[in-house]
Order: C-alpha cells, then structure tokens, then sequence
C-alpha cells in the first residue's frame, strides 16, 4: 500500500483487486449517459415525423450516427456495471455466475447489434 | 455461504416508516434495470428494423402505431413508462452524484432531494408528451 494520495491509496485494493474502478465507471458512464440521453430526448422532440424515409435520412448525418454510437457505447457500459450490482446484490453461488455470464452476453450481443445498425444506415447500404 | 448461519440479521424492511428518499432509492434500481432490459431490447430493434429497410421498419412501427401513425396504447404505455423511467433515473441519477461529494445527507435536505426528484421526473415527462402532441 502506498502512502501517496487518498485515491493512491485504494487503488486496486478490494477482493477483486480493482480498487474503486467499478464505481468510478459507473459515476463517469453517469455523467456521459447525462448528456447523450439529454441530446436524444431534444432529437426526438425536434422531429417532424418519424416514418421510415426522414428516419433513415435523419440517421445518416453524422451528427446523429456518432453521438448515437456513442450514446450505445455510454449507456450499455453504464448498465453493465449496474446490472452486476444487482445480480451481486440477489443472486449468490453458482446461480451468480451464471447471470454475470448471461449479463456479459446480453451487452456485448445487443451492443454489436446496435452499432452494426447504425454504421450500415449511416454508410448507406439499403 | 452465511446465509443459513445463526447470525443475527437485521430486522425486516416493513418495521422502517417509508419516506421519500427510500422510495427514491428503489426507483433508481427498478427504473436503471427496467430501462438496461426493456429499454434496451426496444432501442435496439429500433435501431435494427431501420437498418433492415422499410418493411422491417414498418413491421415495428406498426407494433406501437395506429395506421395512421398516432402511438396506440401499447406505444403510449411503453413511452410513457419509459420517458418516466428516465427522467426518474436521471434526476436520482444526479442526486446520486451530489450526495458522492458528502452532500445532503442532512434529514430535511436529503428528504427534499428526494422529492425534488420525483417532482422533475413526473413534470419532465408530462413536458415531454404535450410538446410531442403539439407537434
Ligand atoms: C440519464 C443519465 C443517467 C444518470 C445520471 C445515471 C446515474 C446513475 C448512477 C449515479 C448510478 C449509481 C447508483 C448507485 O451507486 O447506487 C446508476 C446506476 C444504474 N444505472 Fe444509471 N444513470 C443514467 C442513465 C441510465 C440508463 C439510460 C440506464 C439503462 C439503460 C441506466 C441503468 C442503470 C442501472 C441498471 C444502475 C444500477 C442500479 C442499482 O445498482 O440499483 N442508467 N445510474
Ligand atoms: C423499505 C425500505 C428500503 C428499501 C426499499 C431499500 C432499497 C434499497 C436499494 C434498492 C438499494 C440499492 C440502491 C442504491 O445503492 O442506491 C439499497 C441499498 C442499501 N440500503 Fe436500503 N432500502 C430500504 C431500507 C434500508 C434501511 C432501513 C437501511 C439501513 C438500516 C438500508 C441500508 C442500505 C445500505 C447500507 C445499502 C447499500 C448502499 C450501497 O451499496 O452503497 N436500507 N437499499
């Protein structure tokens, strides 16, 4: 253990030797989501209509494709981190591994997913 | 495992008189793991029936619209409850963070914390859905 700073202090400590790094993802993915969620609840509210042509043209901005990528990126990080939490905070033994390995498959899976989409409508493919 | 040792364990959640703040607390959990499945699930098929082309788009469209393209009542349940969902977890969200510096954890300002919350969250989404209308 060093005797530097306070944050020196705790880094990597814990069980899992990861200090404060959960928590601190959280808090940052927190503060990212803040933003990202806020500029898709003003995109949302600042279209006209929502059918499929504006829809798509609307997508292939990359004004829209980047943040929304980013906002995937943020917001599936965000609640991996608070999914094992809970599954820790209900599940114990064998049955906590199985959730934690579930919760990994869920996020990765439906992550690629949503960045595939959005690159394909952004690089035009039709 | 402890849980089947004799222990002693703390007493049971009903003889705690309920405030704010634990409702708060709670709607944090089910609002952030709500919207990390259901919202999820949704935001992706979204995103995936406009990557497939216009008839995979309509197919999901018309799971939450009228032909017409207003919301039926599953797309205002499903809206409604998820623009709540959000604007709850972001505002205890925020809270969250204040109270990470050492913040408000006096009793009357941690109770009005709470309620600010629930407030914002509620005058949000009611400011949410009749811009959407006006539109
Ligand atoms: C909009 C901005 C958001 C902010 C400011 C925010 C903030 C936070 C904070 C500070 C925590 C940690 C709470 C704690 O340590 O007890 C948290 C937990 C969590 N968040 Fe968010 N969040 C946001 C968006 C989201 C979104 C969009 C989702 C899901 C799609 C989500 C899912 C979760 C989950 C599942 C947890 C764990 C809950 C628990 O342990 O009880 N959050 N959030
Ligand atoms: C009906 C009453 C209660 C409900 C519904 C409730 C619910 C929750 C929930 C959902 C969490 C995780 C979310 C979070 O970390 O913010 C939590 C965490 C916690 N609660 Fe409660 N709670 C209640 C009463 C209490 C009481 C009376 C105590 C203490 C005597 C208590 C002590 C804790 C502690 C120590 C944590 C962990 C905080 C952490 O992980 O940092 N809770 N509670």
């Amino acid at each position: 253990m060093g005797t530097g700073t306070p944050l020196g202090r705790v880094r990597g400590l814990g069980s899992a030797k990861e200090g404060t790094h959960h928590w601190w993802r959280q808090r940052v993915t927190a503060g990212s989501n803040l933003f990202l969620m806020l500029w898709l609840v003003v995109s949302i509210l600042s279209r006209g209509s929502f059918d499929y042509a504006s829809m798509r043209l609307w997508m292939q901005s990359a004004w829209v494709a980047v943040p929304m990528a980013l906002l995937v990126i943020s917001v599936f990080t965000h609640f991996r981190l608070g999914l094992q939490v809970v599954i820790e905070d209900y599940q114990h033994n064998e049955t906590r591994v199985v959730f934690l390995i579930l919760l990994n498959f869920f996020t990765v899976g439906l992550g690629a997913t949503a960045l595939f989409a959005i690159a394909k409508i952004a690089f035009g493919a039709k | 495992m402890a849980s089947r040792s004799t222990r002693p364990i703390s007493p049971h959640l009903q003889v705690y008189k309920w405030g704010p703040h634990m409702l708060v607390s709670v709607l944090h959990r089910i609002t952030g793991s709500g919207m990390a499945t259901v919202g999820s699930v949704l935001l992706v098929w979204w995103l995936a029936a406009l990557a497939g082309g216009a008839e995979s788009y309509a197919t999901f469209r018309d799971v939450f619209t009228y032909a017409n393209g207003r919301l039926n009542i599953i797309g205002y349940v499903i809206g409604i409850g998820l623009t709540l969902a959000l604007f709850q977890h972001m505002a205890s969200g925020v809270r969250h963070l204040f109270l990470d510096t050492g913040a408000g954890y006096e009793l009357k300002r941690n109770k009005m914390g709470a309620m600010a919350s629930l407030i914002i969250s509620v005058v949000a989404t009611a400011a949410f859905w009749l811009i959407l209308g006006i539109k």
